[in-house]
């Protein structure tokens, strides 16, 4: 059945697996797949997720994307404001969109170029330090490429393993960086030094392709030696047959996700 | 009673230029447009604007109003990137402050409650200090070692705000879905502006905001009303109207090049007030044979 599953759908899973095990706390997915992905994790192995509608309703149920506000089942309201003390608060885990991401996970929104003079303004630091030094985040890269994991970012806007050690006493101590999600495959930072490992490929993907996107060298799954192409690396596990149905049928039957990972 | 009822461009006369000025609303939701538009015909110049930025900041860097611009982020939410931001930032046309968002509010408060800065976490380990070289961290006085930002103050000459509701003495109601920060704007400010859809006298302000948790905007903190229907246009004000899509991107389209700017300016831009603008909006949805876009 796995065998069936889109790349998009692939990547569905892979980041609602980042949720896995973090109870009752609020999910903040950026995007359309890491969204997908955490209504699926709420509707199979989380159930206890806190969602919003991405603006300042808490919503409850199985919701499809792109539901009107009229039809959804309202639990709470966490206007802006509210989410700023939640996170300083660290109940919550995020999912981001970086432009740019390094070897240790430091993040870039902000611009491409010098910061006095950029040669590409984005959209600004937003809320990435303050989530990155507060609750668990991560990120989420739907064209995996030397472009994005870069040896060097422009602007450090999350805060990334090296950074974060490098504060004093306990400054950091909620800082704690989970996995980024691509759609070439999932990693994570359980190295000794806090670098970026290659932890499986999505289904047709080859090791070597992975290098060749990634402009720096990742760690393997097992140990910390490079990951080079030829190497054992696992395939990410795809959706079940249940999940497939939810993500098909229920939460995604416009096939959203097919624009911001395309077949 | 103190009527405080005047007409945007009476409460725009008081801004002078090289001034502190705080605008409301977050990215491309309820902003003060109609404010921002008398901004426009005003002859002010070297304004720091502070702002959870959209539109607003992107039309004062078009026209040449900003020295600086105090942000967390700059956006058109449906559209990521604000086009004359962008500009104004690739071509060193204003000076900027990049703050994390959270840092931001940190700011607003210590403002608002006259504090010489606020501990924030957000902002350690990042380039926001980097890149703001003022930033100062503090220590625990406590002695647990810990480390944070101490954020400072954003202390407003000015702050403009829109909302649902208001009466003529100042006092108004935030009734969508988020209040964004805007009672704290006004907190952080010397005097503040707001523009309501609609003036409705006192009596009526509750029985027609609905919830009393939306009369957040009290009359010690406002120092002019000004009614101004559609007056968040293009950015939306839930419940009254969603954002009119299609005229933020045509605004966009326009921006990308200096020409199409030049004749969006010239139709949008150049009325004598607000009355006029709205009815070239009007024209718009007439060219396009839509309704305005949502308003009931």
């Amino acid at each position: 059945m796995t065998s069936t599953a889109t790349r998009a759908e692939v990547c569905v899973t892979a980041c609602a697996q980042a949720w896995r095990g973090d109870g009752e706390i609020l999910a903040s997915p950026m995007g359309t797949v890491p969204t997908l992905g955490a209504r699926l994790a709420r509707a199979t192995f989380a159930p206890d997720l806190v969602l919003t509608d991405g603006l300042a309703l808490i919503v409850d149920g199985d919701i499809p994307l792109g539901t009107p506000a009229e039809d959804l089942t309202v639990e709470g309201w966490l206007p802006y404001r509210a989410v700023l003390d939640l996170l300083a608060n660290g109940r919550r885990h995020v999912m981001m969109g970086p432009a740019q991401i390094d070897v240790y996970g430091n993040a870039n929104i902000s611009c491409v170029g010098d910061w006095a003079r950029p040669k590409r303004q984005l959209l600004g630091a937003r809320g990435a330090p303050g989530n990155t030094v507060n609750h668990a985040t991560s990120y989420w890269v739907p064209r995996h490429s030397r472009r994005v994991l870069t040896a060097h970012v422009d602007v450090v806007c999350g805060v990334g393993n090296d950074r974060a050690a490098a504060l004093p006493g306990p400054a950091a101590r909620f800082h704690d960086l989970r996995r980024v999600i691509t759609n070439l495959c999932v990693l994570d930072f359980e190295t000794s030094d806090g670098r970026m490992r290659l932890v499986s490929v999505h289904p047709g993907v080859t090791v070597a392709e992975v290098v060749e996107a990634t402009g720096f060298d990742l760690a393997a799954p097992k140990g910390s030696g490079q990951v080079l192409p030829g190497v054992d690396v696992p395939v990410t596990a795809g959706p079940t047959p249940e999940e497939l149905r939810l993500i098909r049928e229920v939460l995604d039957p416009r096939s959203l996700r097919d624009r911001e990972v395309p077949g | 009673m103190t009527d405080k009822r005047m007409t945007a461009d009476e409460a725009v006369s008081r801004i002078e230029s090289g001034m502190t000025v705080g605008i409301g609303g977050w990215g491309s939701r309820r902003k003060p447009m109609a404010l921002v538009r008398a901004l426009l015909r005003s002859p002010v110049k070297d304004l720091t604007v502070v702002s959870y930025g959209g539109p607003d900041v992107g039309l004062l860097c078009a026209t040449g109003k900003i020295r600086e611009v105090v942000y967390g982020f700059v956006s058109l939410d449906s559209i990521p990137l604000e086009p004359h931001f962008r500009t104004a930032r690739e071509t060193g046309a204003v000076r900027a402050l990049e703050l994390d968002e959270g840092m931001f509010l940190a700011g607003l408060r210590a403002a608002a409650l006259r504090l010489p800065f606020m501990p924030v976490r957000g902002g350690i380990g990042s380039d926001v200090p980097r890149n703001a070289p003022a930033l100062r961290t503090v220590a625990d006085p406590y002695g647990s070692g810990d480390e944070v930002m101490a954020a400072p103050p954003l202390e407003l000459d000015v702050a403009l705000v829109h909302a649902n509701l208001a009466d003529p003495r100042g006092n108004a109601a935030l009734t969508g879905p988020d209040p964004y920060f805007d009672d704290l704007f006004c907190l952080a400010a010397k005097t503040a502006y707001v523009s309501a859809e609609r003036v409705v006298p006192t009596a009526e302000l509750r029985r027609q905001a609905g919830c009393l948790h939306a009369l957040v905007i009290h009359r010690y903190l406002t120092t002019g009303v000004i009614e101004a229907p559609r007056g968040a246009h293009f950015t939306e004000c839930p419940p009254q109207y969603g954002r009119d899509e299609a005229f933020q991107q045509a605004y966009a389209r326009a921006a990308a090049d200096p020409q199409e700017w030049a004749a969006f300016a010239d139709r949008f831009l150049g009325h004598p007030d607000e009355p006029s603008y709205q009815q070239a909006v009007d024209e718009f949805y007439a060219a396009r044979g839509v309704r305005a876009g949502g308003v009931r």
